[in-house]
């Protein structure tokens, strides 16, 4: 916290040297760099908007036909490989048969929209894993134009009953981890964009969203590996992030435009992006290319696939460089004295309109990397985001508004929390938990775990 | 040209049947919320979940007439009103605001979720418990009515009816309650409530029967939506529709008593034309298929509505009845 006052000394002592007549020069100066500032930021904030539209426009085209699609899968032995699955028409003529390939996926094509009945072969199947209660043969209706997915619900003996008590209760722990530090990434922004303007931004969850749908483009369609993809969608995240700023909120705040208009505006914005991503993107999830097929690798207390462990270790190393950020460098001080006291830091030379610009380019990048290992986790989705975002306001809230190491830790909590209340309840309204969570400590303590009595009003 | 007079009936019907009595009753509750009382409710559909699956429970698993299944929605969302109140009226408006669009995605996450089948039908949802209002039509409710290129129900025009009557009374409720002494309070809390706090008023007290208010209104709308459709489903409730109701009241004008239901009329009006619209456009070739397609109208419709509610708040946000300085948007 020492920065500012420093530099303002400096100003200080520069003014008293030159007499009264000095302001001005030095109130012009930093005027002058940011005219010339602006126009390049422009161009690369257009410039990644149009790459950001580049890769979203060509998604609208469909395959024509019909088919059946689905993977044969457990999350012990992985994809299952060569199991023979075929397709027979409603009257019992063959439609056709194939194997699954080794990403354990099947796909047959079928004449026309109809009921068909899928069967695999269970003598195919590894040793370790056994028909489900829907047993070998599956019937579907396949609609018109439909890539109809076809589920077995095959069982290796860890699904069901679990494996008991304290291994369950580690593994729930591990996976909470994950998650709690997925949505810490993606939180981040939130609190700090709160910080340093105050604005409660609805449209958070819609930059994870475009992240990981942008990730998705220049992924599967772009053909490009995921990890070269990430960092390309985190560079035009942080452009849309950006964006936000220049093209709305900066001139609304110049404008005077109240705290709550700027709530409800976000919430304009939020939806009109989600409902546009759908159009784009489809209403279906989609997987990433890469990193599909893993097998969860045992660790003694509990399984992991490589996927997972990577996010883990991703997510660690980024908020440690982020803290290590906002504690060390000069930007990183500037933005904690903005959150702190916009006035004062204002008034100590800082220039807060560029510190809030590059907080919002932080956000969209984060948010994207937090996209992205969503994707990774549960695919891709239109509205991943807006799911996530109650999550990340529970983190937020619960940690304390504003603070970015609060939302850190109440996004840690929160993660945790929704994995392990499945062993109490089922897990098909495990984020009732986490939102649950957030109604709690607002009665207990409003402020959080480490916000400050002043912040509630 | 008859698709535009097409398109212009087909809205028509829209701005006056039960989805805008539904989202009108909507953003009349807000308006209590909102606009008289300054507290920040993004959990609207909450209360009109309740509303709806109150009476459909009692109706189809409980075998209860279908107005005291209205009566337990009611009882239902007043307490949900209490608890949504409980923790969050102390704190300042964005709390509130985290909170009411939580509490509306839980009880939509439980509703639709499989331990709930049994009660509530899970995603598939109840049906078949409006046939007792709709004998009560003084006319055949199968029988179909056309006039100014609008066809109609008799069920229909008979819920049209009773339902714009429900919202004459709520209307006229607000009108006299916002002339009494509890009106001025929750006003002058909306203005400086440290200033009405120091002149011994209960702020607490009067922000909770406020939310209260406007929340049971809520659930009248999910009711009539209910009886409309015929089949309720907790996934016909999600946030998008709490504020599609805050366009409506941004539109007409908060803080004024007309300004929410002229606001639904003409917001429902504008969705359902231009949804006719762009499908009639997009059928004669005048927008080409690859650009926009005949299923991405319904998506469009959320995208012009979220475009128009920045727009609204932008530069106009009183609406087109409210007073600027009374539209409490900038108080904390």
């Amino acid at each position: 916290m020492t920065h500012a006052p420093h530099r303002a000394h400096g100003h200080g002592e520069r003014i008293s040297g030159r007499g009264s007549s000095a302001p001005s020069p030095v109130r012009a100066r930093p005027a002058r760099v940011r005219a010339a500032r602006r126009p390049l930021a422009l161009v690369l904030m257009l410039a990644a908007f149009a790459l950001a539209m580049l890769t979203l426009l060509p998604g609208v085209a469909n395959a024509a036909g019909e088919s059946v699609v689905g993977t044969l899968s457990t999350s012990k032995s992985g994809p299952i490989e060569g199991v023979e699955v075929t397709v027979e028409g409603a009257d019992g003529t063959a439609v056709g048969s194939v194997e699954t390939g080794d990403d354990g996926r099947f796909e047959v094509d079928v004449p026309a929209a109809g009921d068909y009945t899928v069967s695999i072969d269970a003598g195919d199947l590894p040793d370790d894993v056994k028909l489900g209660t829907r047993g070998d043969t599956v019937p579907v209706t396949v609609g018109a134009g439909r890539h109809q997915p076809v589920i077995f619900g095959l069982s290796d003996g860890t699904t069901g009953s679990g494996g008991g008590g304290a291994g369950r209760v580690v593994q729930l722990l591990v996976d909470g981890l994950r998650f709690g530090l997925l949505i810490a990434i993606s939180a981040v922004g939130l609190s700090l964009i709160f910080g340093t303007t105050g604005l409660t931004n609805f449209a958070h969850g819609e930059l994870v969203t475009i992240g990981a749908v942008i990730a998705w483009y220049i992924n599967v369609r772009g053909g490009i590996p995921l990890i070269p993809a990430t960092i390309i969608a985190m560079v035009v995240g942080a452009g849309v992030g950006a964006l936000n700023e220049l093209a709305l909120w900066r001139p609304l705040r110049r404008r005077g435009t109240g705290l709550v208009a700027a709530l409800v505006v976000s919430i304009g914005l939020s939806l009109a992006l989600r409902y546009l991503i759908q159009i784009v993107f489809g209403g279906r999830s989609q997987a990433f290319a890469d990193f599909q097929s893993q097998r969860a690798v045992n660790y003694g207390a509990f399984t992991l696939t490589n996927r997972a462990l990577a996010s883990i270790i991703i997510s660690i190393v980024v908020l440690v460089l982020v803290a290590l950020m906002l504690q060390r460098t000069k930007i990183g001080k500037a933005m904690r004295a903005v959150s702190d006291n916009r006035d004062l830091a204002a008034s100590s030379g800082i220039d807060v309109n560029r510190v809030i610009l590059i907080v919002w380019m932080l956000g969209g990048a984060l948010a994207t990397l937090g996209g992205v290992l969503l994707g990774l986790s549960d695919q891709v989705q239109w509205d991943m985001g807006f799911r996530l975002l109650l999550l990340m306001f529970a983190g937020v809230t619960l940690g304390g508004l504003g603070t970015a190491y609060g939302a850190l830790l109440g996004s840690l909590v929160v993660g945790v929390f929704v994995q392990v209340s499945t062993l109490v309840i089922p897990s098909d309204i495990k984020y009732v938990g986490g939102l649950l969570l957030l109604i709690i400590i607002l009665v207990i303590r409003p402020q959080g775990i480490l916000g400050s009595r002043a912040r509630i009003g | 040209m008859s698709d535009f007079l097409q398109a212009i009936a087909s809205g028509a019907q829209a701005g006056l049947g039960y989805q805008a009595i539904f989202f009108v009753l909507l953003a009349v509750g807000l308006n209590v919320h909102f606009g008289y009382s300054g507290l920040l409710n993004f959990g609207q559909i909450a209360f009109a979940l309740l509303g709806a699956f109150g009476l459909a429970i009692s109706v189809v698993r409980w075998g209860l007439p279908f107005w005291v299944g209205i009566l337990i929605g009611i009882a239902a969302s007043v307490v949900l009103a209490i608890l949504l109140g409980i923790p969050t009226l102390r704190l300042r408006a964005d709390y509130l605001a985290i909170v009411t669009i939580a509490a509306a995605e839980i009880l939509r996450l439980v509703f639709r979720s499989v331990g709930a089948t049994s009660v509530t039908g899970g995603t598939r949802g109840l049906s078949g418990f409006n046939a007792d209002f709709v004998a009560l039509a003084p006319w055949p409710g199968g029988r179909q009515y056309e006039f100014w290129g609008m066809r109609w129900s008799g069920a229909q025009l008979w819920l049209a009816l009773i339902g714009w009557i429900v919202v004459l009374l709520c209307s006229l409720l607000i009108w006299s309650l916002m002339r009494s002494p509890w009106g001025r309070v929750v006003k002058a809390i909306r203005e400086d409530e440290d200033a009405a706090r120091a002149l011994g008023k209960n702020v607490y007290a009067y922000k909770m029967q406020a939310l209260v208010l406007g929340g049971v209104m809520g659930t009248l709308g999910g009711s009539v939506y209910a009886l409309g459709l015929g089949s309720v489903n907790p996934d016909q409730y999600q946030n998008a529709n709490t504020f599609l109701a805050y366009t409506a009241l941004i539109l007409g004008g908060a803080a004024r008593v007309w300004g929410p239901v002229v606001g639904g009329i003409i917001l429902l009006f504008l969705v359902q034309f231009a949804d006719t619209g762009l499908k009639a456009l997009i059928t004669n070739g005048i927008i080409p298929e690859d650009l926009l397609s005949q299923t991405d109208v319904a998506q469009i419709r959320f995208v012009l509505i979220g475009v128009g509610l920045m727009l609204l708040l932008v530069f106009r946000p009183q609406g087109i009845f409210g007073d600027r300085r009374e539209v409490m948007l900038d108080a904390r």
